[in-house]
């Protein structure tokens, strides 16, 4: 028998502090798959709002400290696309100055994948055990459609659980209008781009939205919550591992 | 630097167009046309996404010999008889157009849509020196009525609905019109075919300027551009010196993808191609042409961050598809050029200063580069204008404070984890059925229209003991 694909746990800032039960319902759904999976407790965040906000020498501080601490990674799995593309694509660049960073930098890079795209491209999944009843829709995050050009793993991978009735989205490449600070630096602006959003996500009649990351999730979930909408936004991991909306 | 600093703020500007429902109603309803045409106007083109390559190739190529193609551009316009001046910044070419003005006894110069001319100002410095500009080009008209300027580089009314047209029409024109778009349309012409006549002076911008031919290319839907360019007896176009491109060879490819990008059309209705003035034996167009090269501060761009901006069309396509232009319109920007690409073009012509709130308009969602006809990477240059306002200084000390402390937080795990402890207890007041609403400060502006999730009872990383 083969060895085990041996997967280490990107969790994010957000996935670790706010929505630890889908880096559980990740942990259940990589192991049921048959993946050893570890968690690197030394990791924090990807640097990405440093980034993006342009600071760009603290956010290479913190992207070198995350290069060390998944070195010896095998795959770097990550449920998040904005965090997988900015250590996909930033690091090398952020860390160019240091030839030994720059390469490790790269290597991560090729060993990192977000979490749809690590299951269809790595484990060569199509169907799950999992059982989730109802009708979902899925919102296109970003950084993970036009960042990493993905849009056809995570819905495949709705497909493949049984029972979900997956529903286009109308716009569902569209911005949520998070932005990471963009949120509270236009909050105006922000609100009034989700609110088009979550308008269509309704439309749909969907009792789940589901994303492949947290920055879109936190805006648009908090904007469902908020409008007491009784759509829930829910990670694909959870759907994937067949747990329901809390 | 402060001259061209705006007096009101950003969300100010941003809070007051989602407020307006007439612009609300007008930007849906216009920029989602404009996607679809531009979609389908592609999906039947496979050739395009080739040929978008190989325009932004050109752009690159020629702007590392920027200097040479201008100069070939100069002579073979001079050449055809025609006169080339050289501005180095807005006011020059302000005074170029007014001394010509001044000295040929013009009262009245018809315009053709322009967003160079918009960039200098130049309409406010003909009127003060008496001379009526009058805009030829539907959407510039409208505006002008109204005494506003553009809101979208190829709509410039885009933020007005018919309804409103009609009304503003019925005031400055006399009459009582209906909100019909093909009535409103023959009013205007009617009103601007005596002006046409009148006009001693026709003020055009360009699309391209072919260096090898000397040719300035207008691209233009209302037939507008030719009046302009022929019935007047001087002809002034104005143009930034990125314009220029070698050979005609290259037109084709940039008028291939321009509309489509644009309008979704496969070609504008008119393409105007102006070789100099009038020759000996030739029935029309101007006794005079003047082409204006206009720097404004690109020249300097063209070895730093802001490069890429100068490969920009002007087909507003990024407009279209930006989800923060689309729900605040041009005018809330401030300045000439709105939407992504403008704000990259703000911080060309007006400096780092003038965007520092502007350069956060945006979410970096990357749609402007999907759409773009040249692929300018506008999310990454944004990053990157960013990354100089705090460099420089120019992003505001608290700013760089907390972002300077969160990269510390960062960096120590053990602090992390204590912040996370920290945040469940700070936000106990807070809960309300298991979210948080109604936080104080910059949390504030976030909870003010959305919730937001607690800090868990458990984060995955004490979880984690347990799970492995």
């Amino acid at each position: 028998m083969a060895a085990p694909v041996r997967a280490s746990l990107m969790i994010t800032c957000l996935g670790d502090v706010f929505f630890p039960e889908v880096g559980v319902a990740m942990v259940r759904l990589l192991r049921g798959l048959g993946v050893e999976v570890d968690f690197p407790e030394g990791q924090t965040c990807c640097g990405l709002p440093l980034f993006n906000s342009g600071y760009h020498h603290d956010a290479a501080l913190v992207a070198a400290r995350t290069v060390e601490l998944f070195e010896r990674a095998e795959h770097v799995v990550v449920p998040s696309g904005s965090c997988a593309w900015m250590v996909k694509t930033e690091y090398p660049g952020l860390l160019k100055h240091d030839p030994a960073r720059r390469a490790a930098a790269e290597s991560l890079a090729r060993r990192t994948r977000e979490l749809s795209q690590f299951l269809v491209e790595v484990l060569g999944v199509t169907r799950l055990d999992a059982r989730f009843e109802g009708k979902v829709t899925y919102h296109d995050s970003c950084h993970l459609l036009r960042g990493l050009g993905e849009s056809a793993a995570p819905r495949a991978l709705l497909r493949g659980v049984p029972g979900v009735e997956l529903v286009e989205l109308p716009g569902a490449d569209q911005c949520c209008g998070f932005g990471g600070s963009f949120s509270v630096r236009l909050p105006e602006v922000s609100s009034a781009i989700l609110d088009k959003k979550l308008a269509s996500v309704e439309a749909t009649g969907a009792r789940c939205l589901v994303a492949c990351d947290a920055g879109c999730l936190m805006q648009m979930g908090g904007g469902l919550s908020r409008r007491g909408s009784s759509v829930k936004a829910i990670h694909l991991a959870q759907v994937l591992a067949g747990e329901g909306p809390r | 630097m402060s001259e061209g600093l705006l007096r009101t703020t950003l969300p100010d500007r941003a809070g007051a167009a989602l407020r307006d429902t007439f612009l609300q109603q007008a930007l849906t309803i216009a920029t989602t046309k404009f996607i679809d045409l531009r979609r389908e106007s592609f999906e039947g083109f496979p050739q395009g996404e080739a040929l978008r390559d190989r325009a932004r190739a050109i752009k690159e190529a020629t702007l590392q010999h920027l200097d040479v193609h201008l100069e070939r551009l100069a002579d073979n316009v001079e050449r055809l008889g025609g006169t080339v001046h050289w501005a180095a910044t807005a006011e020059e070419a302000r005074e170029i157009v007014l001394r010509l003005a001044r000295d040929r006894g013009v009262r009245m110069a018809v315009k053709s849509k322009s967003m160079a001319t918009e960039e200098i100002d130049l309409n406010e410095a003909l009127e003060h020196a008496g001379v009526t500009p009058v805009e030829t080009d539907l959407g510039e008209y409208i505006i002008q009525l109204a005494h506003e300027k553009p809101s979208h580089i190829i709509a410039p009314a885009i933020h007005k609905t018919k309804g409103q047209v009609a009304e503003l029409f019925s005031r400055e024109l006399g009459g009582r019109f209906e909100a019909d778009p093909e009535v409103l349309t023959a009013v205007a012409r009617r009103a601007l075919r005596q002006k046409f006549l009148e006009a001693d002076m026709g003020i055009t911008g360009a699309n391209f300027a072919v260096a090898d031919t000397g040719t300035v290319v207008l691209v233009t839907n209302e037939g507008n551009g030719r009046m302009v360019t022929s019935l007047p007896r001087i002809h002034v176009a104005l143009m930034g010196i990125e314009k220029v491109i070698p050979s005609m060879s290259d037109l084709v490819v940039f008028l291939d993808i321009l509309a489509r990008s644009a309008t979704g059309q496969k070609l504008s209705s008119y393409t105007t191609l102006v070789r100099g003035p009038r020759r000996a034996g030739e029935l029309e167009g101007p006794e005079e042409f003047h082409l204006i090269l206009l720097d404004n501060g690109r020249a300097r761009q063209i070895a730093s961050t802001l490069r890429e901006a100068l490969y920009c069309l002007r087909c507003g396509a990024c407009l279209n598809v930006c989800p923060v232009y689309r729900q605040i319109g041009g005018h809330a920007y401030g300045y000439t050029y709105p939407g992504p690409i403008g704000i990259l073009l703000t911080a060309m012509l007006k400096g780092n200063e003038s965007v520092r709130e502007l350069a956060h308009a945006s979410s970096l969602c990357g749609a402007c580069k999907d759409v773009c006809p040249v692929r300018i990477d506008i999310p990454r240059m944004l990053v990157e204008l960013r990354e100089h306002l705090d460099r420089e200084k120019i992003a505001p000390w608290s700013e760089r404070v907390v972002f300077h402390a969160f990269r510390r937080l960062l960096l120590s795990p053990a602090a992390f984890r204590l912040s996370a402890r920290a945040g469940r207890w700070l936000q106990r007041p807070f809960v309300r059925a298991g979210r948080l609403r109604g936080l104080p400060l910059l949390l504030g502006r976030w909870t003010r229209t959305r919730d937001l999730p607690p800090v868990a009872a458990r984060t995955f990383r004490e979880l984690w003991k347990e799970l492995r």
